[in-house]
C-alpha cells in the first residue's frame, strides 16, 4: 500500500486536524514507515479466525433505568470555553 | 524514611513516630528541591496534599487507618482529581480541573491515601520516553542523560527519585513496565478488568489498565489491595469477590515451573539485558524453580497488531477533545468546523496526531476488514499462543525492554525505533493478562534492566509471590540512585 500527500490530508480532514503542505508531508513519511511494519500482518492466514475485540469474553451489563446522576450544570460549565445562560457557545452553524 | 517501604512507614504513622502531615511535608520539600531538574511532576499543591494529610492524621488518631492511610501517593496525570489540574501530558488539556474523581482516586482517598501530586507523562499515554509530554521529558534518575521510559515516566522517576513512596501508572503497551524496568522499580499491570478505568483519560479502551508502581513486590501487592475493585461506572469493569493479594508472598517457589518463550530470547535483546535475565533465570533455579522453553509464534506479530488497534481506539476517543466544554479552544477560527480543526491542531502534539491519523485511516470505508479486522483475528491468534503456552508453564518470564534506558532525544526523531522498544509488553495488553517489571541488575552505562513476568488471568497474588521471592533473595530493588 502506498499512500500519498493527498491521502493524508483526506485522513486530517475527516479527523478533524488542520495540517498544513509541510506538516502532510513529514506525516506522509512517517505513517509510511508505520503502515510498512504494519503490513507484516498480511503475512498470516487469519480467515478461519475469529475477531478477538476485548480482553474478557463478558457479556455488556445493564442496570436499571433511572436517574443516577445530580445536575451539575453549574460545575461542569465553569471549566469550558465560552458558556453563556447555562449554554455551551459555538461559532454560529444556521444562518 | 525515603527508602522505606509502605510497611514500615505505616508502622510508624500507626506508632505515632511520624505524623502523616510530617511525612508528606517531607516529601513535598524533597519534590520542590529536585524536581525543577527530573520534572517528574506536572502539578504539585502544597495545601491540597496537606489538608489530606491532616484529615489522615485524624483518621489514624481515631483508630481507622488502614495500611495505606497517610501515606503520600504520587498520581499519574492521566487520572482525574477533583479540583487538581489534570492535563494528560496535553496541552488541550492545559486548563482542565477536573470537576469529579476518577475511580481510583476514590478508592486511594477512601483509604486515606494523600495525593502528592500529578507526575508527567506522554501526551495521552502515547510514548516510550516521556518525550511527548507538552511538559517537557523527564530525565531518568539513574542517569540524567537518559529517559525514563513512558509513558508512566513521571511516575517511574518520582519512585526511583524517592520523591513519592509509591506511584499510580496505566500500561496501554507497556507505560508501566517499561518505565519501571529503565528507572530500576517495581510495577504491575493487573489484568484487565480489575481496576476501574472510571476517570481515566482513556487511550485504547480495551487495553488501558490502571496499577500501582513502587519499590517493591511487597509494596505492590498493599498498592493493589486498595486499587482493584469493581466500578458500576466503568463498563469492562468485572465483578469478583475481592482478594488479598499479599496473601501469598511468603509461599516457596519449589516446583515453579518458568516458561521462556523463545521468541523473546532471539535476536534483538542487547547482550547486557540477556545477561542479567539469564543471572535472575539462575537466581530462581536456586530457589526451586525449573525453566521450560515455550514459543509464542505469533508474539512477532504483537507491534503491528497494536499499532492498528490502539491507534483506532484513540482516534475514536480523542475525537470528544473539540474545543467545546471543557480544555483548549483556538483563538480564532472563521466557523465551526475551522474551531475544531484549529483547537485539534493547536492542542495536540506530533505523535497524537499521529496515531489519530493512523486510527482514522485504518476505521475508513474499504480499510477496515484489511486492517482494523485482521488486526483483531491476529489479537485472538496472540491469546490463543499465551493459553497453550500455559499448558507447559505456571508464569512466563523475559526481559521487559531490549535495552536498557536509551538517550534523550536518540529516537524521538523516529516513531518506528520508539515502538519497538515495546516489543515484549504489548502482547499482555492484548491478551488482557496481568504482567509486571522487576529490577534484577544494571546494563550499559550503569542503567537498570527488568525481568518481565507474564502471569494468566487473574494470578496477580501468584506474581507477586514470585517477585516477592526473588526480592527476599537479593537487593536489586532496594539500589537507589540518590
Amino acid at each position: 500500500m502506498t499512500l500519498s500527500v493527498s491521502d493524508v490530508k483526506r485522513i486530517a480532514d475527516l479527523a478533524y486536524i488542520e495540517i498544513d503542505e509541510n506538516e502532510a508531508k513529514e506525516t506522509l513519511t512517517h505513517l509510511s514507515g508505520i503502515f510498512n511494519l504494519i503490513e507484516t500482518m498480511q503475512a498470516v492466514d487469519t480467515s478461519a479466525v475469529e475477531p478477538m475485540s476485548h480482553a474478557q469474553s463478558v457479556v455488556q451489563r445493564l442496570r436499571e433505568d433511572e436517574v443516577t446522576e445530580t445536575d451539575q450544570r453549574e460545575l461542569y460549565q465553569s471549566i469550558a470555553p465560552q458558556v453563556e445562560a447555562g449554554l455551551y457557545l459555538v461559532p454560529q452553524v444556521i444562518e | 524514611m525515603f527508602n522505606a517501604s509502605l510497611k514500615q512507614l505505616s508502622l510508624q504513622l500507626a506508632g505515632k513516630e511520624i505524623s502523616s502531615t510530617e511525612l508528606t511535608t517531607e516529601f513535598l520539600q524533597r519534590i520542590k528541591q529536585t524536581n525543577p531538574e527530573y520534572n517528574a511532576f506536572i502539578t504539585v499543591n502544597e495545601a491540597m496534599s496537606l489538608a489530606q494529610a491532616q484529615a489522615a492524621d485524624q483518621m489514624i488518631a481515631s483508630g481507622q487507618a488502614g495500611p495505606l492511610t497517610g501515606i503520600p501517593i504520587a498520581q499519574k496525570d492521566i487520572f482525574c482529581a477533583k479540583g487538581w489540574l489534570t492535563t494528560c501530558g496535553s496541552k488541550m488539556l492545559s486548563n482542565f480541573v477536573s470537576p469529579y474523581d476518577a475511580g481510583v482516586i476514590e478508592r486511594f482517598n477512601q483509604a486515606g491515601a494523600v495525593n502528592i501530586g500529578k507526575t508527567n507523562m506522554d501526551e495521552f499515554a502515547m510514548g516510550s520516553s516521556n518525550e511527548t509530554s507538552y511538559y517537557g521529558p523527564v530525565k531518568n534518575p539513574w542517569d540524567h542523560a537518559a529517559v525514563p521510559g513512558g509513558s508512566s515516566g513521571g511516575a517511574a522517576c518520582a519512585v526511583a527519585a524517592r520523591l513519592a513512596p509509591a506511584a499510580t501508572g496505566t500500561d496501554t503497551g507497556g507505560s508501566i513496565r517499561q518505565p519501571a524496568a529503565l528507572c530500576g522499580i517495581s510495577g504491575i499491570k493487573p489484568t484487565y478488568g480489575l481496576v476501574s478505568r472510571y476517570g481515566m483519560i482513556a487511550f485504547a479502551s480495551s487495553l488501558d489498565q490502571g496499577g500501582p508502581m513502587a519499590k517493591s513486590a511487597e509494596d505492590l501487592a498493599l498498592l493493589l489491595n486498595v486499587m482493584v475493585g469493581f466500578d458500576a461506572r466503568d463498563s469492562t469493569s468485572l465483578q469478583r469477590d475481592a482478594e488479598d493479594y499479599a496473601r501469598d508472598l511468603q509461599k516457596p517457589l519449589s516446583g515453579l515451573r518458568i516458561g521462556l518463550p523463545k521468541e523473546y530470547f532471539a535476536a534483538g535483546m542487547n547482550r547486557d539485558v540477556a545477561k542479567a535475565v539469564d543471572n535472575a533465570l539462575n537466581e530462581y533455579r536456586k530457589l526451586g524453580a525449573q525453566t521450560v522453553e515455550i514459543s509464542l509464534p505469533n508474539a512477532p506479530l504483537a507491534i503491528p497488531v497494536y499499532y492498528v488497534l490502539a491507534p483506532a481506539e484513540a482516534s475514536s476517543n480523542l475525537s470528544r477533545f473539540d474545543g467545546v466544554r471543557y480544555g483548549y479552544r483556538a483563538g480564532s477560527y472563521s466557523d465551526l468546523a475551522d474551531m475544531y480543526r484549529k483547537s485539534r491542531a493547536q492542542g495536540f502534539g506530533a505523535e497524537v496526531k499521529r496515531r489519530i491519523l493512523i486510527g482514522t485511516y485504518v476505521l475508513s470505508h474499504g480499510y477496515y476488514d484489511a486492517y482494523y479486522i485482521k488486526a483483531q483475528k491476529l489479537r485472538r491468534l496472540i491469546a490463543q499462543d499465551f493459553a497453550e503456552a500455559y499448558q507447559q508453564c505456571d508464569i512466563i518470564m523475559g526481559p521487559t525492554t531490549p535495552t536498557v534506558a536509551f538517550n534523550l532525544g536518540e529516537k524521538s526523531g523516529d516513531p518506528i525505533q520508539m515502538y519497538l522498544s515495546d516489543i515484549y509488553t504489548s502482547a499482555a495488553n492484548l491478551t488482557g493478562m496481568p504482567a509486571m517489571s522487576i529490577p534484577i541488575g544494571f546494563g550499559d552505562k550503569n542503567r537498570p534492566i527488568g525481568l518481565h513476568i507474564i502471569g494468566n488471568y487473574f494470578s496477580e497474588a501468584h506474581m507477586l509471590n514470585v517477585a516477592h521471592q526473588y526480592q527476599l533473595a537479593t537487593d536489586w530493588h532496594t539500589r537507589s540512585p540518590v
